[in-house]
Order: C-alpha cells, then structure tokens, then sequence
C-alpha cells in the first residue's frame, strides 16, 4: 500500500502528538495537578495512528486504560482531554471520567475503559448496530495483550465472526499486561494464531512501522466495511514507560527498558521512513515537531484556564427518573 | 352480539386474560413493530421460543435477525447489548436465568449503569436486559436466587420486577423504551399465572408503585410474586379482622418513596416481604426509608419478612421452607398488628 506525502505527514504528526501528549501528562502529573493515575501510550504510538486513520467520524473505537493514543488519533481534541484530566468541567467527560473514561461519541469513540478487556464486546455491539442498520460503518477494538487473555476476547470474536459482524480487533502487544510478561501470559508467540480458532483472518505486524499497520488494518477495515467480516491485528510493540506513572517497573531492568526505548521507537522509525522516501526533509519535520508542541500548550493553558467540575446532578446518572 | 364472536377482544383498550409470558411476548411485539431498532438477543430465544416461551413465535414474525439467537455467552452478549445500545439500537437481551448475570456482571455495572455518568452525559444506554429469578420450580441453587438487591446497589441502574401479567406488559414496554439500561427480573413461577391485560399500547411508568389492595391496619410492601401470596394471606386476614394494603413496589429503582410513605402514615405499621434472603436484602432498604422518614408515625418496629439466609435447595419441602409463604405472612401481619 503506497502512501502519499500528506498522509505520510498526518500520521507522523498523530503519533507526534501522542508522544507529547503523554510527556505533558507526565510533568502536569508530577506538578500534582493530575488526580488519580494516567497510564502512557509511548512507545505503541504507531498503532493508534495507523488504525484510525482509515477511519470516518461515524465509525466507532473501544479503547483501554492506556486510551490517550486512541483518543487523538479519532481526532479527539487535545484542550478537552486535557481538561478532563485536570478534572474542570470543560473536560471531554466534564471531570467525571478521568484518564481511564474519556469519550468522544461524536467522534465515535466509545470510550477509553478501566476494566481490562471491557471494550471488547462493546466493539461488538457496534458492529452489531451497523449489521443491523445496514450502513458499512466500523468498529475498532483496541486492547492489550493483557485484554486477549479475558473472556471477553473469546465470546467477542466468537460472536462477530459467526454473525460477520464489521468489527476490527486489534490487540497492542506492548510485551507487559501490568507487571506479567507476554512470555508467561501466552504458550504461543504467534496470538494472532487465535484467529484461526474463530474462522477470521489473523494477522502479526509490527507495530513499530506506521507503514505497516497502516496496510494491514487498510485491508482488514476495507473487508469489515464490505461486509467480509471481523478480522484480528496483533500489533508487537513495547510500553516505554511503566504500567502507570510511578510504576517501580520491578518486573523489567533498566537495561531492558533502554535497549528497547533505543531500538523500538515508532516516531524515530516514522522519521527516517519519511526523509529516506523523500516525503518529507527533517527541516519539515522539525516544524511538525514545533507545530505539535505549539499545539499542546496551547491545549493545556486552555485546559487550566477552565472551571473546576461542576457539583453532580441526578440527571447525569439518569436519563429520566 | 352472534354467538361466534366469543373470542376475546384484542381491541385497543379492551381487557383480556392472558399468561404473564403472553403478555411480555405482546409488549416485545409491539415495541419490535413500532420501532425497527429494537432487537432481541438471547440464548434459545428463537425456535426454542426461549427457556419460558417469552418470545415463542416471534422468529417467523421477525426473523433472525432481530430474534438473535445467540451461543452460549453471557457477558459477550450483554456486552455486544451495551455496545449496540451506545450506538443507536434499543436491544433486549435475555439472560436465561438471574443466576446467571455474574458471568456477565462487569458489562452490566461497570459498563451499561455507568457509561452516561463517566462520559460527561455524553452517552446513554437503552439497554434491557430480561432475566428471571426466583424458586419453586426445583432448579436448585444455581438456578433459583433473588438477587435484585445486588442491582439496586448500583447507581445507574433500574431495576424493575413485574408481579402480574398487565404488569409485566406495561413495565416491559416502558423498559424498552426508557433510554437507561433496565434489569427487568420476571419470576420463573409467573410466567403461567393469568390475569386481565389491557389491549393494544400499554404503559406503566417505571418508578410507580401499585396499591394493589386497600387496606386500614398494616401497609405489606412487597414485589414479583410475593406479592400473589401476600393477596392471598389478605384474604384470610381480612377473615380475621385484620384489614392490611399491599403496595407492588413494581420498580425497585426507582423507587416510589412516596406511595410507600404515604401508606404507612396511614396504617402505622410496615411490613415487608421478599423472596431473597434477608441479609442485605431490598427490604432493609425499605424499612429504614420508614424509619428515618415516618418513624414517629409508626406505632410498631418495621417488619421483615425474607428469604432464609441459605443457597436455595433442591427438595421440594425444603424449597418450599426457605422463602416466605402464605401462612408465614399472616403470622408476622397479625403479630405486627396484635
């Protein structure tokens, strides 16, 4: 799949993005103006970017507790999410949600999840309303490695492969769920494997390379809008920092975590793909890089400058009551 | 009027007797012809007809695709019910048994009753899903609990338990069309009780307790079908000179504080009567509501009268022995009143 120079550049700057997205979040978490926990996207970068950008407003995302990533690249906007995790009513979830809860249904995304494989069959049911109503609609379902491991993995792709539902599953394999390595987790190094057992394609790339998962989520959520069903990405990758800020990371040596930081980087990689193709000088990427930071300070001194959350009413918990 | 129309008329308005189950199939029916984005999704639902003949027939009137029949996956299917409800669909998802929601609980309280809150408002969950507890049939104690209390407990939910046939209709109705997700628990030993059900659209809004008799000395507050042994421990209390009035509680969330309030200023005297077990039971909930609202118009303690704190057994005398039955219901009334 060949892609152009503009696209090229959007996804860079997606993955950008997200990478300073969660820098800042690190600082204002450790100025203490971040309640509760965060939990960071780098390092998966590339999959986020390269998944969504086939992706319309009205097709739907689930995402995770590390859901900042999905988040921005379903173009969420960054003043909004900046806002909710400063807790101020002008958040995407007005203070209520959090990290762990944003959600942009008007973008479709269905919201980030605190309960490990909970997006899964919600995904599903997303699917499920497009079959039903009969547009060619999507629904993407990102989880974790840890998420593959839930119940909620097997009677999802059970279902929508049975009903040919057009839901992509794509599992980020970030080689951690919490503190439990992917090699104690899994008797296979192959997860995509798994797809086989329901009758839907399942495919291994490298989520490193935005290039690649590009292509392969292109073709699975081109088959899912045709009507050719539900298809499984497992995305390799490597969680940069800890399970959450914070995170002592007793589980993995600092000699791992450097080594892989140096070796498995999606935005150093994306760089040398766009000027060794000729898609883009370092000057122009450097601007993107300028222009991103910009746009972050931007989000964030909007976001400090909103009011504190409201006091909570009934009529947020009910529709009617 | 010629003799052949003896047939009961299915007019808007008129009543006619029918099954519990019948009148739940009749309000499935009727939300699935008026609003195409109602779905129903479940385990055995469509030739089987389901495990209590709820949606018998309506595979041929719907096909398959809006009678989903689905495997064996509760929290994949709750979960897709969630998922769909979030994105336009009004789906009703049969859970075969109350006993078995813990395999699904996760998309049900922290997904369905908490989507709304934690998005900001931006989401809503019209979900419903239909399930059925409760003993008397032998089914042991995987297949017989009441645990509506566990679903009170969570904000975000509602929680609705019919006891009669017009009832079930109505709430049923009003479930499929509310926009917040609804545990709507039946009886498994209602579903071939029989009673007057009104013809054509039939609402009962949810929140709306039922005086479902008048009565002087003693308010029974009580749900599903305690309260059919609750009218019947009337009858004979009534024969004893002791005149009490039952309230359906109908929906447990919400809660009808009112009516129950107001009936016990009336009658000075609260009983209440449920099928679960005691400990942490709904009525707890009842009897402080009265304690700490209406305490000085009581002229005797609160009233519980419950399940017994055990797993629901297999033999028939046993079953029988660990929920509240008539005769222990005129007991406690007449100690309350006496």
């Amino acid at each position: 799949m060949t892609i152009d120079r503009a696209t090229a550049l959007d996804l860079y700057r997606v993955m950008r993005t997200i990478r300073r997205f969660e820098q800042r979040s690190a600082t204002l978490f450790g100025e203490n103006k971040i309640w509760g926990t965060i939990h960071s996207y780098a390092g998966e970068e590339a999959i986020a970017a390269g998944v969504c950008a086939h992706l319309r407003d009205d097709d739907w995302i689930t995402s995770t507790h590390r859901g900042h990533g999905h988040c921005i690249a379903k173009r969420a906007d960054l003043g909004r999410m900046f806002a909710e995790l400063l807790g101020r009513e002008t958040g995407y979830c007005r203070g209520r949600g959090g990290s762990m809860h944003i959600a942009d249904t008007s973008k479709g995304n269905l919201g980030a999840n605190g309960i490990v494989g909970g997006g899964i069959p919600i995904a599903t049911g997303a699917g499920l309303t497009a079959r039903q109503l009969g547009t060619d609609q999507v629904a993407v379902s990102f989880f974790g490695d840890g998420g593959a491991n839930q119940g909620t993995f097997h009677e999802s792709l059970n279902l929508a492969a049975i009903w040919k539902l057009p839901v992509v599953y794509v599992c980020e394999n970030n080689q951690y769920a919490e503190s439990l390595p992917a090699s104690r987790a899994f008797a296979t190094d192959d997860i995509a494997s798994r797809a086989i057992g329901y009758g839907m394609p399942g495919v291994n790339v490298d989520g490193r390379d935005v290039r690649l998962v590009y292509a392969v989520a292109g073709e699975a959520i081109a088959r899912a809008r045709a009507g050719g069903g539900p298809t499984l990405i497992v995305a390799e990758s490597y969680r940069h920092e800890g399970h959450y800020y914070g995170d002592p990371q007793q589980y993995r040596t600092k000699e791992e975590i450097e080594t892989w930081r140096a070796t498995f980087d999606p935005i150093v990689n994306a760089r040398a793909w766009l000027t060794s193709d000729g898609l883009a000088t370092d000057e122009e990427i450097d601007a993107v890089d300028r222009a991103v930071d910009e746009e972050t300070e931007a989000a964030i001194a909007w976001a400090e400058t909103g009011p504190i959350a409201s006091p909570i009413t009934p009529e947020e918990i009910y529709a009617s009551y | 009027m010629p003799a052949t129309e003896t047939a009961p008329s299915r007019a808007p308005g008129a009543m006619i007797e029918q099954f519990y189950a019948e009148a739940l199939r009749d309000a499935l029916r009727s939300e699935m012809q008026r609003d195409p984005r109602v779905l129903v999704m479940g385990e055995d639902i469509a030739e089987h007809g389901g495990a209590f003949q709820v949606t018998a027939g309506l595979l041929a009137e719907f096909g398959p695709d809006r009678i989903r029949q689905t495997p064996i996956s509760e929290i994949g299917i709750v979960g897709a019910g969630v998922g769909a409800a979030l994105t336009g669909l009004r789906p009703v998802v049969e859970l075969m048994y109350i006993d078995f929601s813990g395999l699904a609980i996760d998309q049900i309280v922290n997904q369905a009753a908490q989507n709304r809150f934690m998005f900001g408002g931006q989401a809503r969950v019209p979900l419903v899903v239909r399930t059925q507890g409760g003993s008397g049939r032998g089914n042991a104690a995987q297949h017989s609990k009441s645990l509506e209390a566990w679903f009170t407990h969570v904000a975000g939910l509602k929680v609705v338990m019919p006891a009669t046939p017009a009832d079930a209709k109505g709430l049923l109705t009003a479930a499929i069309r509310d926009d917040d997700p609804v545990m709507f628990i039946e009886h498994k030993l209602l579903y071939r009780t029989k009673g007057p059900v009104p013809q054509g659209e039939h609402v009962v809004p949810l929140g709306a307790a039922d005086v479902k008799r008048k009565g002087s000395d003693l308010t029974i507050v009580t749900w599903s079908r305690e309260v059919l042994f609750a009218l019947d421990a009337a009858a004979k209390l009534a024969a004893e000179g002791v005149d009490a009035e039952i309230i359906d509680l109908r929906s447990l969330v919400p809660l009808d504080r009112e009516a129950i309030l107001a009936s016990v200023r009336k009658t000075r005297r609260l009983l209440v009567v449920h099928e679960a077990i005691k400990r942490g039971g709904y009525g707890g909930e009842i009897a402080a509501l009265v304690a700490e609202e209406a305490f000085d118009d009581l002229d005797a303690p609160p009233r519980r009268l419950a399940g017994v704190e055990t797993p629901i057994p297999y033999a028939a005398h046993l079953e029988r022995g660990v929920i509240p039955q008539v005769e222990d219901i005129v007991r406690v009334a007449k100690e309350l009143v006496g």
